[in-house]
């Protein structure tokens, strides 16, 4: 891979990604706007994206409808309504998503800050400083971020293993700890930066450590919620390196947990939606009260392509 | 520290900035430092089972001893086992249906919802929301709605004169369900891409396009699809890497089955290392995907620089 056509990359990603700053996700109505003073003006585009909703929704509202279903209800062909909430007691009462909620939360909580702090050390590095071997680093975490998952899913059991981390929490972020992604992502944002502000701030006397967290993170936060957001995203919800490396019911994420009390309540589909529900409402929620940032996350991952 | 005191230490010492100060003043010092940290752990988790997978691929290893030597035997095995070439041959069908019908369906709904309208974030919400659902809430939710006995599609296939259908539990519909499940759970995150590439066209581009007469149908296809172009190969690329690597929710709804119709490639590789510990043939189905992966994705590239439309 030639080190031009990176440059070219790097620059239309950071052009992209500048262009994301202005991005217009709400898509409501501005005040000033010509076709708010018709409110309510009718559009032919609603009879498109009703149905459109309906279809992308019906799985959830069907999910919470069962979830309030009798057992004989859901065995019985038909549209069938219900209010009784005690299939999400007993979900929360017959497995222990208490501890799964923990544990997901620890676990993604520690691999998020984790990913902010060493990738914005190595992403700075990696685009200010001239030291021996810088170049050949950034091609090595290229390669990495390129490839998938499933080919070194083996070996690092196998070091899990021999860190005698099998079946603990640990060996879930261990692996995650720092993402080829974010190190990528930051290394790109540090570049678009003009320097002369850290110039000024090391002249002035702050220190190298000083100059990035004082002065340079703080105009970072577009790329670091980014980095922060799909790392969340991706530790919430990954199923298969849990699958592989933890055992025992107590360490179990959300989403492992989710699924093997499905395993063991197949035939009762309220108590499994129940716990459906249960499981999805904290990251639903918060996407719902971050949305905008969510979206632009996923815009900006999209524009590093 | 005073400004003067550290002006004089980065500049390489003079009188009394420390040892460590002036150490730390330098590129190859400071950089190290900083980078030490994702060294060793991408280095541990990401670069050295690279190299340790390929090597395993020559091995018999079943995961619990260490492995023996074999050659290319694992490959010669892959080569002419026939449950591989057909698990191959489903994931083809699977990315030749799921890539074509994420991508249309999300830039007709990125086209609908790129527009300023009363209930425009509901319908936006509503497009996004399973793009942090996961896979196995996402599988949960499809095999309840799908069931088919019980599920609310059948009631509705009956009520509309239909019969009943076996969805999951028919060999012959059971991949069709599952590329509608992810094509649900993906459509979201292809549309904020292609909403943020229509966002990016100015208005001026379509504007003039509708006073030299063309109607806005003719001036999509004109003016707004060619410039999709760099972000219709982008999702190209990414939809394929991610659909060659299907698991999730084919391990929680069929486990591969009914009669292997839904095992697909990566769910083969997952089994022989997991449930039949055969670690080397496993890491040697790994590696030849991921060469599948990194020839598609060069053809996908080399193709789309001849097609895409970039503006300078």
């Amino acid at each position: 891979m030639g080190d031009d056509r990176q440059t070219q990359q790097v620059s239309a990603a950071v052009s992209a990604a500048g262009s994301t700053g202005t991005l217009e996700l709400g898509g409501g109505l501005r005040p000033g706007d010509l076709a708010a003073k018709r409110r309510w003006a009718p559009s032919w585009w609603h009879l498109v994206l009703i149905p459109l909703a309906v279809v992308m929704l019906f799985p959830f509202f069907w999910l919470v409808v069962t979830s309030f279903q009798t057992l004989a209800q859901s065995r019985t062909f038909g549209l069938h309504f219900a209010f009784q909430w005690h299939n999400y007691v007993d979900a929360w009462t017959q497995a222990p998503f208490g501890r799964w909620l923990f544990n997901t939360t620890l676990v993604s909580v520690t691999v998020v800050i984790s990913n902010l702090v060493f990738c914005s050390l190595a992403g700075y590095a990696l685009a200010r400083m001239r030291f021996f071997g810088n170049g050949a680093l950034f091609l090595v975490i290229l390669a990495t971020l390129m490839v998938p998952f499933q080919v070194v899913m083996v070996p690092t059991l196998l070091i899990v293993r021999s860190l005698g981390l099998v079946d603990t929490l640990p060996a879930l972020m261990a692996p995650n700890l720092v993402t080829p992604f974010g190190v990528f992502m930051l290394r790109q944002f540090f570049r678009t930066m003009p320097v002369e502000i850290e110039e000024a701030a090391r002249i002035d006397g702050a220190g190298r450590l000083g100059t990035l967290f004082k002065v340079v993170m703080p105009s970072m936060r577009a790329p670091l919620a980014t980095v922060g957001i799909m790392t969340l995203l991706w530790t919430w919800n990954d199923f298969l390196w849990p699958l592989i490396v933890i055992q025992s019911e107590k360490n179990y994420t959300l989403q492992l947990g989710l699924m093997s009390f499905q395993g063991a309540h197949n035939i009762n589909w309220p108590l499994v939606m129940a716990a459906t529900v249960m499981t999805q409402i904290p990251m639903l929620a918060i996407f719902v009260l971050a949305q905008r940032w969510f979206v632009q996350s996923l815009a900006t991952q999209g524009l590093k392509g | 520290m005073t400004s003067a005191e550290n002006e004089r230490g980065g500049r390489g010492g003079l009188g009394r900035a420390s040892f460590w100060d002036r150490l730390f003043a330098s590129d190859h010092v400071a950089g190290w430092l900083f980078v030490s940290p994702a060294v060793v752990l991408i280095g541990l988790f990401g670069a050295a089972p690279i190299v340790w997978s390929l090597i395993i691929s020559f091995q018999r290893n079943s995961l619990d001893t260490s492995g023996v030597w074999i050659g290319l035997a694992n490959y010669r095995h892959l080569m002419h086992d026939p449950a591989f070439a057909a698990s191959v041959r489903r994931t083809i069908v699977y990315t030749v249906l799921f890539v074509p019908i994420t991508l249309f369906s999300a830039m007709a709904v990125a086209v609908a919802l790129n527009r300023r309208l009363h209930g425009m974030r509901f319908y936006r919400t509503a497009v996004f929301a399973p793009v942090v659902t996961s896979t196995v809430a996402t599988a949960i939710m499809f095999s309840w709605l799908l069931d088919p006995y019980f599920g609310i599609i059948n009631l509705f296939l009956n009520k509309l004169g239909g019969p009943s259908q076996g969805f999951f539990q028919d060999p012959s519909q059971a991949l069709y369900c599952i590329v509608l499940v992810t094509v649900w759970g993906w459509l979201g995150f292809a549309v904020v891409i292609y909403l943020a590439a229509l966002q990016g066209i100015p208005r001026e581009l379509l504007e003039a396009a509708e006073i030299d007469g063309a109607t806005r149908w003719r001036a999509f296809w004109r003016v707004q699809f060619p410039l999709l172009g760099p972000t219709t190969l982008f999702l190209v690329v990414w939809l394929s890497i991610n659909a060659l690597q299907e698991f999730d929710e084919i391990y929680v709804i069929t486990h591969g089955g009914p009669l292997a119709s839904t095992t697909v490639v990566v769910y083969y590789l997952f089994q022989q290392a997991f449930a039949f510990f055969d670690a080397g043939y496993a890491t040697a189905i790994a590696y030849v995907v991921f060469l599948g992966i990194l020839a598609l994705t060069v053809v996908q590239l080399l193709l789309g620089r001849k097609l895409v439309h970039y503006r300078s």
